[in-house]
């Protein structure tokens, strides 16, 4: 699957970065580092999770 | 996982944990008919932006999460919005609203919590809590118009609003009755680090004094008269004393509350088939082993769906809710973020300097890191909240914040 990032809505409040910090990171200028922008099958509830604790809906998931 | 495919799931609250549970609901597999009861007119929509983003200037913002189509067209949800519900009766499996009767086999209650008032005031205008869409407008609108400005209580809501009317370059006063702000939140040393933000930032922060009474004229806000006698010249008085659980409607139901719907570690109240979520849910956090009501936003999403998981789940399959605390607010240029829990044996400053309104403060209860309060360090704080998911010694904490600033020094 691929992990999308709309840019135009993070804020950076870092809650993916505490459910899936393999691939997420807020940076030291507070913006949000996609680590790596596709995931294995057997990260889904990880990345799902983080796609869902998002307060502003800036993360999605790609199938494919 | 066998989900029930028939009967009623009924949904009492239409804010986020209410919209996450139903949302939950469908994406599990329910097919059974879904009701979602919500008191205000509006759809479901998002509250931390009201005391932000929606008190700019020239802010429309519309934070409606999901338009009626989806809910009614996708999610097969009947929405009843405008119905405030008034009883639940376990025998008959009904909850009662104002404009009807809605049966359920299963139910989440979600129904928030109340902004405190200021005795007295009901009806004078000029006077507002911030907690619904509406009550931002008009927030809003008092400050297009250029009020001056009065905070009662120095919390985070209020902190926002403060911080918004200074940006306009509007006077802003803030009362506090507590000697020091956000005591309860962060602790009486961060509570003062944090409220210094207020100082730096042209706010008049009074702080051990009460408000006396409110001097109206033709039945609107002129001032505010404080328990030493001064009296702040006022057109917009902001009311942000906390919030209690909306549980008077569960008076006769025989659910057990105790400040909040007591809920075990699943999320399921003391009645059958009802599980409540987000502020209103008083839960048994097992991460920590301790109750807590949150009125967090993160802590609403998640219980949301987790309250609906747990009442589809088979008997004997539910699946704990523990999470570590975490909440933010945004001030002036500063972004406050807090993960844990704040009641601490110490607090120790471990990057960053209180002096200049960037640090990372830990809190240490017995051998164990608790929490942790960042301004404007957001690289850091999330480290800190999986640190305290593993139950991290404050011993490896302290380690890890060196490592941490001895990286980020050779940036």
């Amino acid at each position: 699957m691929k992990i999308v990032l709309d840019r135009t809505k993070c804020t950076g409040l870092g809650i993916c970065e505490s459910m899936a910090p393999d691939f997420f990171e807020i940076d030291d200028s507070g913006a949000l580092d996609l680590l790596h922008d596709t995931a294995d099958e057997s990260r889904r509830d990880e990345i799902e999770a983080a796609v869902a604790s998002c307060p502003t809906e800036a993360l999605s998931i790609v199938e494919g | 996982m066998s989900t029930p495919t028939a009967g009623s799931l009924v949904v009492v609250g239409a804010s986020l944990a209410g919209l996450r549970a139903v949302e939950s609901a469908r994406k599990d597999g329910f097919e059974g008919r879904i009701t979602l009861i919500g008191a205000e007119e509006h759809l479901p929509y998002d509250r931390p932006p009201l005391s932000k983003a929606a008190l700019e200037t020239g802010s429309d913002v519309d934070t409606t999460f999901r338009s009626h189509e989806t809910l009614t067209n996708d999610l097969h949800v009947d929405v009843r919005l405008g119905a405030s519900a008034t009883a639940l009766n376990p025998v008959d499996h009904t909850i009662e609203t104002d404009s009807g009767s809605v049966p359920y086999d299963l139910a989440v209650l979600a129904t928030g919590s109340t902004a405190r008032t200021l005795p007295g005031t009901a009806g004078v205008s000029g006077i507002h809590t911030l907690r619904t869409v509406d009550d931002a407008r008009a927030v809003k609108a008092a400050l297009d118009a250029g009020a001056r400005t009065v905070v009662i209580g120095a919390g985070f809501i209020g902190s926002e609003v403060a911080s918004g009317a200074r940006r306009r370059g509007l006077p802003v006063t803030i009362v506090e009755a507590m000697d020091v702000p956000l005591v309860r939140a962060v602790g009486v040393d961060m509570g003062r680090a944090c409220s210094d933000l207020h100082l730096r930032n042209g706010v008049d922060l009074r702080c051990g004094v009460s408000v006396a009474r409110v001097d109206t004229d033709g039945g609107r806000v002129r001032g505010v008269v404080l328990s030493d006698g001064s009296v702040i010249p006022a057109d917009l008085v902001i009311v942000g004393i906390g919030a209690d659980p909306a549980t008077g409607w569960l008076a006769s139901s025989g659910i057990e509350i105790d400040n909040g719907i007591v809920c075990d570690q699943y999320m399921m109240s003391s009645l059958p088939g009802v599980a409540a979520a987000g502020d209103v849910a008083r839960w048994h956090n097992a991460l920590f082993d301790t109750p807590m009501r949150l009125e967090h936003w993160t802590s609403a999403a998640e219980q949301g769906a987790a309250a609906t998981r747990n009442l589809l789940a088979e008997p004997g399959a539910p699946t704990p809710y523990t999470t570590v605390p975490y909440f933010w607010s945004d001030w002036y240029d500063t972004r406050i973020q807090f993960v844990g829990v704040p009641a601490a044996d110490e607090t120790r400053i471990v990057s960053g300097d209180t002096d200049d309104g960037r640090f990372v403060a830990l809190y240490r209860q017995g051998d164990r890191l608790a929490g942790a309060l960042a301004l404007n360090h957001q690289s850091h704080i999330m480290k800190y909240r999986n640190l305290i998911s593993k139950s991290c010694t404050w011993a490896d904490a302290l380690e890890f914040a060196a490592s941490r600033n001895t990286a980020v020094s050779r940036l």
